[in-house]
């Protein structure tokens, strides 16, 4: 049984259907003219090869002009999968989206450069020396390994999380361009039975990661019924620019079929208009273009339409996750997705500010309300992330899980039936006949059936608001909370036959 | 035989179940006897209305309690445990004199003029009822000279006013007032509550206590209802 997500009923929609088919329109113009640019000369020779025209721009590097023409966008979409199953090590964890059904799974994700360490000193009021207050102070610095594992395992055991894409990019001394993905893959799969997604460094490793997942798959045919990895590829740089690299390992990764998801982060404003028509027109042709190289690659192949849209801020003309347009964005990629009945990859939760703070939680929690109301199948970027995507914080991911609760909860089906109606009315009559007149006695039935939320977790008991403390206490608690690694055997294997993965990471050796 | 009944009780009074076809805790119960039928049982059986009251009853609710303070139970839990504990009291009230026990006192409460609110009010009534206390209650919207008649004719320990709104809050300390004009001010404890009322404001009107919420009313009642009785 796949895991439940959240199914939501009927998705919010900002689109009218003749919006949609406008947008869908002006997409198809946009990859004919201006058509897009190609650093990739095997992308070009593919499409060449089915119906597009491609033309190579004088100048010193090899670029391509490419432009797709409608039939052989709409020819792809029809074989792209509308509906996708993501594996997991734990197979009770797997995803499984369909481009029509508005179920959102959440997901961890990005790969951050600052990991955020928390600490509570202590301060004394100058005023009054007896009154001391713990204050929470955020400390970033260079994400590590550890770290990895760490967010790993906490991710591991938060209930909202359904698929883990790794949170931390890791800059341990030891690692190269080299074997940062090996490593990158199994302190992800060692610590998280949950699907695993990522991008990739060096295209040279994807071979040997794939290795790493029949091993924990239990074989290349298992790995192929139980894709417990896929992968992110942002092969279109905006705007309409096929990148030589991920470009080519978005080729390979779709010839041997595993899912990718195709990802476009254009940003409102300097690398797409600032118009939502313009954007909306701008990344669904770049994403379409993405699914088309894919499906031409290999007919088939399990493709998720990855939106990553963002406004540009007007003092830094940096991304702003936290301005209501890229939500906005968000919320119509959703629905072009569901247009197509392709599973959509989208961001939410993501914020500007720095720290975990009441900004950060006002503009997380404005974005995860009303994207996971969309209905994208494949909802990351959710937990934990600070300063757009530069930093992580695992105590804002425990909290986040919390709010993600919330969210889940209220976006719960309506129970509305004669049934329902005939119970309410008896016990409305059976009430108001008593003295007391209250309906405490008929909560006890529904109190632990889940149809009630909780209470807000980290709720302090004083006038200070110490939530941070509370979830860093929870925090605790689910690092000391062991978790299901790979086993013994299979983690030799993995360690004889993958080479690179740094030694300390094989748990069955530490002590030894 | 007793002790199975008693334990039996006591269970039940855990589970929050008065008649046989409440819900407990647990899957199941509905259709097995509850609190008021084991009751009938015990007392047909002759067993000893001490041991029904220690054993059983309040031996069930101070595991309530335990549940309730370690966070396994919610307030719901309490008060159906407590409404429990009260349907017994209510039967076993009449036969404790010539049992050679004591009643724990009367306790009356009402909300005061104006103020139709009576939620909480309802709640202390109910763990009142739950901790063996005969509680009175004269409802909603009550003028000052019924609770002053009431408190002259019912002799209760402890007097529980409560109020919802910031406009009739004052009533209260009437109520207080009207107490001493009538010479009874000394015969009774009076405490307050309600969502406006702060330990202050009690102190401001000459109250005896306040309890913050169901659980400290009857805290606070325990204390002056014992300060009453010695």
């Amino acid at each position: 049984m796949p895991r439940d997500g959240i199914l939501v009923d009927r998705p919010y929609e900002r689109l009218t259907r003749e919006q949609v088919e406008l947008i869908h329109r002006a997409s198809m113009q946009i990859l004919t003219d201006p058509g897009l640019i190609s650093f990739n000369k095997e992308a070009v020779d593919i499409l060449d090869g089915h119906g597009a025209k491609v033309e190579a721009i004088a100048g010193d590097h090899e670029i391509w002009h490419v432009t797709v023409p409608e039939q052989v966008v709409l020819k792809a979409l029809e074989t792209a999968p509308k509906s996708v199953k993501l594996g997991a090590r734990n197979p009770d964890n797997a995803l499984v989206m369909n481009g029509d059904e508005p179920r959102v799974y959440l997901i961890t994700g990005s790969e951050t450069n600052i990991w955020l360490d928390v600490d509570f000193p202590t301060y004394v009021n100058k005023a009054d020396p007896a009154r001391e207050i713990r204050v929470p102070e955020f400390k970033p610095r260079r994400g590590m390994i550890d770290d990895l594992c760490r967010s790993a395992h906490v991710c591991e055991h938060l209930e909202m999380v359904d698929g883990y894409i790794r949170t931390v990019n890791i800059q341990d001394r030891d690692i190269t361009e080299e074997n940062k993905d090996v490593n990158k893959f199994f302190a992800s799969l060692n610590n998280n039975t949950k699907h695993f997604m990522t991008g990739l460094t060096s295209l040279k490793q994807l071979d040997n990661v794939v290795r790493m997942a029949e091993l924990i798959a239990g074989g290349k045919k298992a790995l192929e019924d139980n894709p417990l990895i896929s992968f992110i590829t942002c092969l279109v740089k905006s705007p309409l620019q096929f990148v030589d690299d991920t470009t080519a390992t978005f080729i390979e990764v779709c010839r041997r079929g595993l899912p990718v998801a195709v990802s476009s982060s254009p940003q409102a404003g300097t690398s797409a208009p600032i118009k939502e028509a313009g954007i909306m027109a701008q990344i669904n042709a770049e994403v379409l273009a993405g699914i088309t190289l894919g499906q031409l690659v290999r007919p088939g192949t399990p493709v998720l339409y990855g939106s990553v849209p963002v406004r540009a801020r007007m003092d830094t003309l940096n991304d702003s996750y936290g301005a209501v347009e890229t939500s906005q964005y968000n919320v119509d990629c959703a629905q072009m997705a569901r247009f197509y009945g392709i599973a959509n990859y989208s961001t939410a939760g993501v914020c500007d500010s720095k720290v975990p703070g009441l900004q950060s939680s006002i503009e997380r929690l404005f974005s995860d309300i009303v994207v996971a109301m969309s209905g994208p199948q494949y909802l990351h970027c959710a937990f934990g992330l600070l300063d757009c995507n530069s930093v992580f914080c695992l105590l804002q991911a425990v909290i986040d899980d919390a709010h993600f609760k919330m969210i889940k909860s209220f976006l719960r089906q309506p129970r509305v039936d004669q049934a329902e109606i005939d119970t309410v009315l008896k016990q409305i009559r059976e009430v108001v006949a008593t003295p007391q007149k209250m309906y405490i006695s008929h909560i006890r039935p529904v109190l632990r059936s889940g149809e009630i939320s909780g209470v807000y977790p980290f709720e302090g008991t004083g006038d200070v608001d110490d939530a941070f403390e509370i979830a860093y206490s929870r925090m605790k608690e689910l690092l000391a909370t062991p978790v299901q690694h790979i086993d013994e055997r299979t983690t030799a294997r993995i360690f004889e036959e993958v080479p690179g993965i740094l030694p300390r990471l094989n748990v069955y050796e530490r002590g030894k | 035989m007793s002790e199975d009944i008693i334990g039996l009780i006591r269970e039940n009074v855990i589970q929050g179940r008065i008649t046989k076809d409440d819900e407990g805790m647990e899957e199941g119960m509905v259709g097995q006897p509850g609190v008021s039928e084991l009751l009938d049982s015990a007392l047909a059986a002759g067993l000893p209305i001490r041991d029904i009251i220690t054993k059983g009853l309040s031996g069930g609710m101070d595991v309530v309690g335990q549940k309730f303070e370690a966070g396994e139970y919610f307030i719901p839990d309490m008060l159906a445990s407590a409404e429990a504990v009260g349907a017994a009291m209510e039967v076993l009230q009449p036969r404790l004199a010539s049992s050679g026990i004591d009643s724990k006192g009367t306790i009356i409460v009402a909300t005061v003029k104006d103020d139709l609110h009576d939620i909480g009010k309802n709640i202390v009534s109910i763990l009142l009822r739950g901790a063996g206390y005969i509680v009175k209650d004269l409802g909603n919207n009550i003028d000052t000279q019924v609770i002053v008649d009431a408190v002259r004719k019912d002799k209760p320990q402890v007097l529980g006013l409560s109020a919802l709104l910031t406009s009739t809050m004052a009533r209260m300390g009437d109520v207080i007032q009207a107490l001493e004009e009538s010479g009874l001010r000394d015969q009774v404890k009076v405490i307050v509550g309600g969502a406006p009322v702060s330990e202050e404001f009690a102190r401001s009107i000459g109250a005896d206590g306040y309890g913050a919420d169901g659980f400290q009313a009857v805290a606070v009642v325990e204390t002056l209802a014992s300060g009453t009785q010695s």
